[in-house]
């Protein structure tokens, strides 16, 4: 167990969504990723994506408070991406059996299993709002995603004052639940 | 409307935006009504998946700025270290070209083994039940034969035969119908009912269809009234059928059902059945529970279980129209109608029987 002060802020800063934090995060383990992922059939393309979705991961763990890694970020990061990539190479038939291995791995299966059922779960949320239609759509984005207070809401999309915006907000929201929950229930 | 207030007082109940005397209130509605109650935990559940959604896309948004950002700035490049991969190609080249030798080496010869020691395997997997006659038997039948000979002075074939079948009549004036592959390649043909031969001519043998018609030529063959009927139309899987042959010297009874309406490789002249069936059944009449011809019986699949084969019915008349096209003497007439119907099985065959012969080929 390692608990580095430092890699804890980080952490803490990730989770906070801290752009100095997810910086240097970045900047000290893009590259270890890069070279794997182009070293085992990818492209720069792929290692981008792959990073940033590691990246995701470690932030939901994060999120969840879990601040004390067994490891470092960077092991847990490289773990995670391989794990990813070995995924991806597999469902395109194009796993070789064979991988250059750059540096150690921590078991982090568990993990990936829960942010794959988050990543589905959001993907409904997107289709459900997609499914909205304007106006709705970006009122709800506007007070739910981005935090906008009422009153600047009402100015920007031309309501004449903060309650009607309001009980529009509401019927909005109101479609929002009915189409994600009968997605969700579709899923089930 | 009601929804909607309540939707707003969740709402505002779940940011703590609410007074507590409300909250107190709110709380006894949601211990009396458990479907407030579910639409709390509800909308909570929702609240944190949408906020949850946002902060992903925001993280993501992010993280594409940060890429954009530290390459720009150099921090980061995107550049393919490959030269790793050719050195490791280059490093093992030997040793990969090595390990495919040997490779290819084994899997032909494995190949090769494997080849040399299956057994062969017959290209025809349709046996034929036309019965070989054992000479043993048939010389014994033989002696008997000439002594009845002398009795009823029939005319006996001379030598032993080649193979035997059955046939059924068709037309009772002399004809009957067999498979093509008892009476192929032989010099003369036999029918035999019990103790009298007679000799008989092949109008015309359909090797595709498998079916062969014989004409008895033989003054002594009195002609008979058929008491079954050919049947033109389709007959229905599962369907109860029964047969009569001779798989050995004395007429041998069999039942079965139809048991689909392809035969072999999804030959659609056949159809195959399931019945117990032996050399010598060859030619048999295949009779439905009304006493109608349905098929002629042809073979069996030796590489599978209760497999038999029957050529159509529908085929008989085929091969009719063939044989009328060469030699209009022909007139044979066959009987629709059968006087079976609604009997039970022991007079059906009592009336059958008759009709039914051991075809000889020599």
């Amino acid at each position: 167990m390692i608990t580095d002060s430092n890699e804890k802020l980080l952490l803490e800063g990730l989770a906070k969504d801290d752009k100095t934090a997810i910086e240097t995060i970045y900047k000290q383990n893009y590259s270890t990723i890069q070279a794997f992922i182009v070293n085992n059939n990818g492209s720069v393309d792929d290692a981008r994506d792959l990073f940033q979705e590691a990246i995701i991961v470690l932030f939901e763990k994060a999120k969840r408070g879990d601040f004390e890694l067994s490891c470092q970020i960077k092991t847990y990061l490289y773990s995670v991406a391989r794990r990813l990539w070995l995924k991806k190479l597999q469902s395109q038939q194009r796993f070789s059996g064979e991988i250059t291995h750059l540096a150690e791995v921590v078991p982090v299966e568990d993990e990936l299993d829960r942010h794959n059922q988050k990543a589905q779960e959001f993907e409904m949320m997107e289709k459900a709002l997609n499914g909205l239609g304007e106006p709705c759509k970006s009122l709800l984005e506007a007070y739910y995603l981005q935090k906008r207070n009422m009153e600047e809401i009402a100015g920007n999309f031309g309501y004449t004052n903060a309650n009607n915006a309001k009980n529009q907000k509401y019927k909005c929201l109101m479609r929002l639940k009915k189409i994600f929950f009968a997605q969700y229930k579709n899923e089930d | 409307m009601e929804e909607l207030q309540l939707l707003e007082a969740v709402e505002r109940y779940l940011s703590g935006e609410m007074p507590p005397e409300e909250v107190t209130n709110f709380e006894q509605l949601r211990k009396s009504d458990p479907s407030v109650d579910q639409m709390v935990v509800q909308h909570a559940m929702f609240l944190h998946q949408l906020t949850g959604f946002g902060e992903n896309k925001s993280l993501k948004h992010n993280l594409q700025n940060i890429h954009q950002q530290l390459l720009q700035d150099g921090e980061i490049k995107e550049a393919l270290p490959k030269a790793k991969v050719v050195s490791f190609l280059k490093k093992y080249r030997k040793v990969l070209a090595a390990a495919a030798c040997i490779a290819g080496v084994i899997a032909l010869s494995i190949s090769g083994l494997v080849a040399y020691f299956t057994p062969k395997r017959t290209v025809n997997e349709i046996e034929q039940l036309k019965r070989e006659l054992y000479s043993v038997k048939v010389s014994q039948k033989q002696t008997q034969n000439e002594i009845n000979s002398f009795k009823n002075g029939s005319l006996k074939p001379p030598v032993t035969g080649k193979f035997g079948g059955t046939g059924f009549l068709i037309d009772g004036k002399g004809y009957l119908v067999t498979s093509a592959h008892v009476v192929a390649k032989s010099d003369s043909v036999y029918v035999l009912k019990g103790e009298n031969f007679y000799k008989a001519a092949i109008v015309i043998a359909d090797e595709n269809t498998d079916i062969a018609i014989l004409k008895i030529i033989d003054d002594r063959f009195q002609p008979k009234a058929l008491p079954y009927a050919i049947h033109k139309g389709s007959s229905d899987l599962g369907e109860p059928i029964f047969t009569l042959g001779f798989p050995r010297t004395d007429m041998v009874y069999n039942q079965g059902y139809l048991s689909a309406k392809t035969g072999y490789n999804g030959d659609s002249s056949t159809y195959q059945i399931t019945i117990s069936v032996n050399p010598g059944n060859s030619g048999g009449p295949i009779f439905n529970e009304a006493g109608e011809v349905i098929g002629v019986l042809s073979g069996k699949q030796t590489t599978a279980e209760g497999v038999v084969f029957s050529s159509k019915a529908k085929n008989i008349l085929k091969v009719l129209e063939e044989a009328k096209k060469a030699d209009s003497t022909n007139n044979i007439k066959l009987n629709y109608a059968s006087s079976l119907k609604n009997m039970d099985r022991k007079t059906q065959v009592k009336k059958i029987e008759d009709c039914i012969f051991n075809v000889l080929s020599y």
